[in-house]
């Protein structure tokens, strides 16, 4: 055993090259990251700004619409956190599925699918109290859930990729809620409650809706409330819990995970039906919430809350927490654009701030994530 | 060795070396894996290029057929200086090499392989023609119609060899070339390797930490250590001593650490410390029964295996590789379910291919490629320590990371693992600590089986050592161990039990006091 000793011995210029990326890892990369946040975010916005310029616009103007509509004038932070809540639910569930190593796009049928089931339990329930409320949010789950499910059950059973069949499936979502709000006997509202307008839902009832709050002159739904109890509920479970080291696993290295106890189909499908369950109830507190329409389903009713969920996630980087602020972040871009109209600057160019800016949002990562890979792999084969 | 080869070895080249390494230099971040080598290749020669893993004779080998490129220094090809940037370019000046790890097209044909990188038109006629005046020039028997899959692992290394020996390079390196052959296979290789040099003319380095086959096959010797030549001779007339002690830079005993240098003991009388006969009667800890394994394209990968493993004992299993083993393992780690046959673990039947029940029944394993099924990379060193059972430091299904950080501390405090602390992820650890962890892991859980497969690969002298060490401690603890590996002196050196796999079943066995290599060279080689 005395020649162990003496390999140990040979190492420490190796261990040191590790040590010295792990300490890189601790201690310098907060302020690397930050600095790299700002700086692509400060690109973005010149870039943006001169867009704006370049069509007539007044950059400045533009800017202080965003704000204002998002977080300056009177009553918007209550509409932001409102439109940020699906977001954040999105976004939750999307992190459950990234930590099991699934890939799940598409977010925005799931949500379509949610509303259209919680609508459809809703209107025929119609009260009284909180009771049909609930019931009509958790068959918005189960909507979500099930289209999810069908993509996860698919992947492992049949081995079609998750990333094709949850987009397809999301594009069937869209068509099947089209199709349903032709026919009276699924969607479609009475003639008497649609007002020469085709293709709407019954509104929900005052006992289906949502209650709504107002804190410091801002008014929003009680939902806002459910999204971050349930924010630090997932972070806890993914995080803090058994089931989340498992799932973790399972996402990091399958085969490990096999041999270690964790069933593949068990927890993927799982992970998926959570995922879905999740973008469901997002599509389900839009319906009932009262900051999307009119508590009634429209033809394009998920308005890219699925999507804009799913960039939430990737932008977040799988860490529940940060989710907050940039589902809220997220939520600004929406709300801010609605002032924008007013400085006569074309709707198209708010569109193009908005994608600027997800872009310098989810560069970082991207760098980060190449710069990661770099030095582990110079880390590892040092000792090839 | 021939007289003519001792003669060249002996005296000094007149024209200048096929290839040469000039004060080569290579960095990888602070790791220095080439310090300043000087290394010459010389026509009608085959020069051993020694080291253990990670002396960087691998790195060096990959800068002249232009994988990488030297920090510093240069190469020189038949006297000039060169500048070799990518495989191609290192083609075109007559440099090929045969890797360890084969890349052949498996559901091809030898000659479509052989054609594989050809541009312009096909004629398949004339490469049948030349794969079938290669073979027979260099005895390299081989049917150009064959298909990949059908092959042995012997046979493929002679499609690598042919389709390096086709475009007639001047330099042939060959990294590791035993590593998957059988000891007849591997004579074989060398016998042909001599035909090369001395019929052809061509400069050919055989990269191998391998003592023995390097002594046997080669006419001079460059010793790596730490990235630095460290010594270079004339083979003949050197002793395996004082090349086993350059290569490690400590005194080795050779009779005690010569399963690390690839040196055959047969002599089966008591240099490993053999232990009395294992009782063998009552139930086995494990036993297979039948065990029978297809494969996704109908391929059969085990055949009706039957195997026993008593507590206390250590059971080698030998083999090519390729004939079964990695299904066996795979099996071992629930990834794989049987068609037909059984597992049981100390009279109870275990299911197979269902998540976490080998484990659970007590089998232990140190998996083949720690990578793909031992470890997960981006977890901390704690975390591996505790995949199998996080519920040992959770309450109420929550996680106490403090309690599991601590438990894995005392783990990497005992088994000697060098790392940053519990906290270090896995990926930052050296292939041998990173094997401990596994290790750890796996004893940790009282096993009443461990299973090794290939558990020294890639491992250096002193890890070597430690595993062999740790197999055996285990199985003086009441552990029976299954050692599956292809290295035949690992078996040799730890085995009570010897069997032999091939074609996925267990052909022959025999007691390593009984040991009688020929005949188990030849149940490795498919004779029943």
């Amino acid at each position: 055993m005395s020649d162990v000793g003496e390999h140990i011995v040979t190492e420490p210029e190796e261990d040191e090259v590790a040590s010295a990326a792990l300490q890189r890892s601790r201690f310098g990369i907060t302020g690397e990251v930050i600095a790299l946040y700002a700086i692509c975010v400060f690109v973005a916005l010149a870039i943006a700004a001169i867009c704006v310029a370049a069509t007539g616009g007044s950059w400045v103007n533009v800017y202080t619409a965003i704000l204002d509509g998002s977080i300056r004038k009177p009553g918007r932070w209550g509409l932001t956190l409102g439109v940020s809540a699906p977001i954040l639910l999105v976004a939750l569930g999307t992190v459950v599925n990234g930590r099991a190593g699934l890939v799940n796009i598409g977010q925005e049928g799931q949500l379509v699918m949610g509303s259209c089931f919680a609508s459809y339990v809703a209107v025929r329930l119609g009260g009284p109290g909180p009771m049909a409320l609930i019931i009509a949010m958790l068959c918005g789950i189960v909507g979500g859930a099930i289209w999810a499910g069908i993509a996860g059950a698919l992947r492992y059973y049949r081995n079609v990729p998750e990333v094709l069949s949850t987009l397809l499936m999301g594009t069937v979502a869209q068509n099947l809620m089209g199709w349903g709000l032709r026919k009276p006997w699924l969607l479609l509202a009475p003639a008497a409650g649609r007002a020469n307008r085709n293709q709407v839902s019954e509104p929900l009832n005052s006992h289906t809706r949502i209650p709504r709050v107002t804190w410091f002159g801002n008014e929003f739904p009680i939902s806002v409330l459910v999204a971050l109890v349930l924010c630090i509920g997932v972070w806890v479970v993914l995080d803090r819990s058994v089931i989340g080291f498992r799932l973790r696993m399972l996402g990091r290295n399958p085969k490990t995970a096999q041999r270690s106890g964790v069933a593949e189909r068990r927890y993927g499908i799982g992970a998926m039906l959570v995922s879905g369950a999740f973008a469901g109830l997002a599509g389900g507190i839009m319906l009932a919430g009262g900051d999307f329409g009119n508590y009634q389903l429209v033809a394009n009713f998920g308005a890219g809350i699925g999507f804009a969920g799913l960039l939430a996630a990737l932008v977040a980087r799988q860490r529940v927490i940060v989710l907050l602020f940039v589902a809220f972040l997220f939520g600004c871009m929406r709300t801010g654009t609605g002032f924008l109209t007013a400085t006569g600057v074309s709707g198209r160019v708010s569109d193009v701030v908005q994608g600027l800016l997800v872009l310098s949002l989810l560069l970082p990562p991207a760098i980060l994530y190449v710069r990661e890979r770099r030095r582990a792999l110079s880390a590892t084969s040092t000792r090839v | 060795m021939t007289p003519a080869a001792d003669h060249r070895a002996g005296g000094l080249p007149d024209s200048p070396p096929a290839a040469e390494f000039v004060e080569v230099s290579k960095r990888f971040g602070r790791v220095v894996a080439c310090d300043h080598v000087n290394l010459a290749l010389h026509r009608g020669r085959i020069h051993g290029v020694l080291g253990e893993n990670g002396a960087g004779k691998s790195t060096l080998m990959k800068m002249l057929i232009g994988l990488t490129l030297p920090d510093d220094g240069h190469i020189r090809i038949h006297g000039e200086p060169v500048k070799i940037v990518d495989p191609i370019e290192a083609a075109r000046m007559g440099i090929a090499m045969v890797h360890q790890h084969f890349s052949l097209v498996e559901p091809l044909t030898v000659w479509e392989n052989v054609a594989l990188g050809d541009t312009g038109r096909l004629d398949p006629a004339r490469i049948r023609r030349r794969v079938g005046e290669i073979s027979e020039q260099y005895g390299l028997e081989i049917d150009p119609d064959d298909r990949i899959f059908d092959l042995t692992a012997g046979m493929r290394q002679r499609v690598e060899i042919i389709k390096c020996l086709r475009r007639d390079p001047e330099i042939l390196v060959f990294d590791e070339p035993t590593s998957v052959l059988s000891p007849a296979e591997s004579e074989f290789l060398f016998a042909a390797l001599r035909r090369v040099v001395e019929d052809q003319g061509k400069a050919v380095a055989l990269v191998s930490h391998k003592l023995a086959e390097v002594i046997s096959a080669s006419d001079e010797i460059t010793i790596m250590r730490d990235g630095k030549v460290v010594d270079y001779r004339p083979t003949a007339g050197s002793d395996p001593a004082t090349l086993a002690r350059a290569m490690v830079g400590r005194d080795v005993v050779l009779r005690r650490e010569h399963a690390a240098f690839g040196v055959i003991d047969d002599s089966g009388d008591g240099a490993a410390p053999v232990k009395q006969p294992v009782a063998q009667q009552g139930q086995p800890v494990l036993r297979i029964t039948g065990a029978s394994v297809t494969g996704r394209d109908g391929r059969v990968l085990l055949d009706g295996l039957d195997l026993e493993v008593h507590a206390g004992e250590i059971v080698g299993v030998a083999g090519v590789e390729g004939n079964g083993q990695r299904t066996l393992g795979d099996v071992l780690s629930s990834l794989c379910p049987l068609a037909a046959g059984r597992v049981e673990v100390g009279g109870q039947q275990v299911a197979t291919g269902q998540a976490g029940a080998m484990a659970g029944a007590g089998i232990a394993i140190i998996p083949e490629d720690r990578h793909d099924s031992g470890c997960v990379l981006d977890f901390t060193v704690a975390e591996n320590i505790f995949i199998a059972d996080p519920q040992r430091v959770a309450r109420r299904g929550l996680m106490n990371r403090a309690q599991m950080n601590g438990m894995a501390s005392e783990l990497i405090e005992k088994f000697d693992i060098v790392c940053n602390g519990a906290r270090a992820p896995m990926w930052s650890l050296s292939g041998g600590n990173q094997q401990r962890v596994v290790l750890a892991r796996e004893l940790s859980h009282q096993p009443r089986v461990l299973v090794a497969a290939q558990p020294t690969r890639g491992l250096d002298v002193g890890a070597i050592e430690y595993m062999s060490s740790q197999l055996r401690a285990a199985a003086d603890n009441g552990v029976g161990v299954l050692l599956i590996s292809t290295e035949l002196e690992e078996i040799l050196d730890l085995a009570d039990r010897i069997i032999v796999i091939s074609n996925g079943r267990i052909v022959g066995g025999m007691r390593r006091d009984e040991v009688d290599i020929a005949e188990l060279g030849l149940m490795m080689g498919g004779a029943q």
